[in-house]
């Protein structure tokens, strides 16, 4: 087939490989942890029939989980089903994988969600202050140097006791119903999940503002007439949003797995908290899974980033 | 008696703050620009012409300070409130940077950085300013030019985007520009097409320009006057043809006799020494330590503008090695 060389095929070209790249990554990903979680020490089975099961009891229950069969014959097996949907049966509550995960999902991503608006709004505000005025930036770095050094179990713990205990404005724990008492019951925990990479963004934000605004071609601007309002939208706040872009995905992508520490803190009944259960009481399906799920959403939000640097840097639309 | 100049710059200090002290980068700058006018800015780097321009265009950095007077059209430049200050840099004056690449945005079009200074001025709206700039590409050479507007800095040659920067500052129709090394970071190959566009352009508008360079062979060829700058000082200013065939000041002189010869293969002779920043020459001359014809009255004093020969000299031997000078430069 004849190569497109206008700018445009080289765009769509770049998209194609990073969409296929992502594909490839989720592969390897869900290989690594079928074969991580067969390779872990400790036995499904003993956990399922308690140390007292006769070992013909052992054997039979190896035998309808599949476990005697080599391992890629497995994880085949595995993929031919995730492909059509079924991740298989719990082995602890004997629920469809998908049923478990399915609602807690909804909760795990709204928590997500909120964290990550949290971090957008509040990191990137902060980050374009603290670059602009020199009095700005001294405030951030303070409010940065304690969102980075508290650990986020600390804040959580700090949190609870001060708006929920003390002041009694958010509930203690728990996920809520509906979704204004949800967005309610997962306001806490999703200030507790933001500190830490809502104060990396900012930390980010500033430093590319300050430096993109002493950039000669904002020099170039002034020194046309144009008002101090535009040049900031068209250049420096334009060309700041390359790195903050990234550093804000990066961010967003760890909040999904920072939910793990978070729900358990909070007692909130989302995906975390479920693969932490799983995982102590050797439920693989359900570990494999919710592992999956969040390489996932690791790869669906590092694969945005990519693209919308396609879509701001015209210099990126060029190589390939 | 003649009318006043267009542009004049009188007794400027640039002082940058530094470690609670000051630091001077400008000192005792006068010079002046009439209408339709060329001026030469000449000097090696550090030694203050470009901060003087940017002085001229109140785009110092933070941490500057500029003392003196800059008079545009008697109008006071320092002193302009925030919107005399956006019109007179977005129609009286224009800034030809030395490098392209860096001045202008590389994630923006061709055409909206040409376009923004008169859009986001009120000067013209967009599809006029897109009519004109297009004339102006195709004025200095830029073929295709409906095409380039639509391509980013980083798809054209150097050369290209130097002209389209001229392009930039000629659409406002200003009536000064002050074209900083505007060829220096280009290849060699493309420097003195770009200086003749640029040459035909102000001459054929009647533009004034202030042209900073270090280059003072191409300063002379290119300028009525010319201003040699040394350590943050001017130290001689005079008709440009004047100056390169008789240099007055010991520092021009080295300029003019440092520079390669086309005629014959031979070593450049260097003016010894390294060039000081004005904050570090001392109570005298700042060019004595490395002036052949310095005194111990060069050490000690510093030298006040000289009238001689229609020019002024900063050097108190003038008149005692004009001649001298003439013979080493030849």
């Amino acid at each position: 087939m004849k190569r497109d060389h206008t700018p445009r095929g080289a765009a769509a070209r770049k998209i194609a490989a990073t969409v296929a790249g992502a594909g490839a990554t989720v592969l390897t990903a869900s290989f690594v942890i079928f074969a991580g979680l067969a390779a872990a020490p400790g036995d499904p089975v003993s956990q399922l029939l308690g140390a007292k099961a006769t070992d013909e009891a052992r054997a039979n229950m190896r035998r309808r989980l599949g476990l005697d069969d080599p391992l890629l014959e497995r994880y085949r097996h595995w993929l031919t089903e995730a492909l059509h949907g079924d991740f298989g049966i719990s082995l602890t509550s004997r629920q469809e994988v998908t049923d478990l995960v399915g609602p807690r999902l909804a909760t795990t991503f709204l928590l997500v969600g909120m964290a990550a608006l949290l971090v957008v709004v509040v990191g990137i505000g902060l980050g374009v202050v603290g670059g602009l005025s020199r009095r700005g930036r001294a405030v951030v770095s303070a409010l940065v140097g304690l969102g980075i050094a508290v650990p986020g179990f600390v804040a959580a713990n700090a949190l609870i006791g001060v708006f929920a205990v003390d002041l009694g404005w958010f509930p203690t724990y728990g996920s809520g119903h509906g979704l204004l008492d949800r967005v309610w019951h997962l306001t806490l925990p999703a200030v507790a999940l933001s500190i830490g990479y809502g104060a990396y963004v900012s930390q980010l934000t500033a430093a590319a503002v300050a430096e993109e605004s002493e950039k000669e071609y904002v020099m170039t601007a002034r020194g046309r007439g144009v008002p101090a309002g535009v040049v900031l939208r068209h250049h420096t706040l334009r060309n700041a949003a390359v790195p903050v872009l990234t550093a804000s995905g990066l961010a967003v992508a760890g909040l999904v797995a920072g939910t793990v520490v978070v729900e358990q803190m909070f007692a909130v009944d989302g995906v975390g908290a479920l693969l932490i259960r799983s995982i102590s009481s050797k439920d693989h399906p359900v570990v494999t899974a919710v592992s999956l799920i969040i390489v996932v959403a690791f790869v669906v939000v590092t694969t945005l980033i990519d693209l919308l640097q396609v879509a701001l840097d015209p210099r990126e639309r060029a190589t390939s | 008696m003649t009318p006043a100049p267009l542009f004049r710059i009188q007794d400027l200090h640039v002082r940058l703050r530094h470690r609670g002290g000051e630091r001077t980068l400008v000192r005792e700058v006068s010079l002046s620009v009439r209408s339709g006018q060329s001026v030469g800015l000449v000097g090696e780097s550090g030694s203050g012409k470009s901060v003087s321009i940017k002085a001229a265009m109140r785009l110092l950095p933070r941490g500057t300070r500029a003392e003196g007077r800059i008079a545009f059209d008697g109008g006071d430049v320092l002193t302009l409130g925030r919107r005399e200050l956006a019109r007179y840099r977005s129609r009286e004056v224009a800034l030809i940077h030395q490098d392209p690449r860096a001045h202008i945005n590389p994630t923006r079009t061709v055409g909206a950085f040409l376009t923004e200074g008169v859009v986001h001025t009120g000067q013209m709206n967009r599809a006029e300013a897109t009519e004109r700039a297009c004339a102006l590409m195709a004025d200095v050479g830029i073929t295709d030019a409906a095409r380039r507007l639509h391509q980013y800095p980083h798809q054209l040659s150097g050369g290209l985007l130097q002209r389209v920067m001229i392009v930039a500052a000629l659409l406002p129709s200003p009536r000064l520009i002050f074209a900083d090394e505007p060829t220096t970071a280009l290849d060699v190959t493309v420097q003195s097409d770009v200086m003749a566009i640029l040459l035909e352009q102000i001459r054929e508008r009647q533009v004034s320009m202030l042209f900073v360079t270090h280059d003072l062979d191409l300063a002379a060829a290119v300028t009525d006057r010319l201003a040699v700058m040394y350590a943050g000082s001017i130290v001689e200013t005079g008709p440009s043809a004047e100056i390169s065939a008789r240099p007055l000041h010991p520092y021009t002189a080295g300029l003019l006799q440092c520079r390669p010869s086309t005629a014959e293969v031979k070593r450049l002779t260097a003016i010894p020494g390294r060039p000081v920043a004005a904050h570090e020459a001392g109570t005298g001359c700042s060019f004595a330590p490395r002036c052949p014809f310095a005194v111990e009255r060069c050490r000690a004093e510093r030298p006040h503008d000289r009238s001689i020969e229609g020019r002024t000299v900063a050097c108190h031997r003038v008149e005692e090695i004009a001649d001298r000078l003439e013979e080493r430069a030849s």
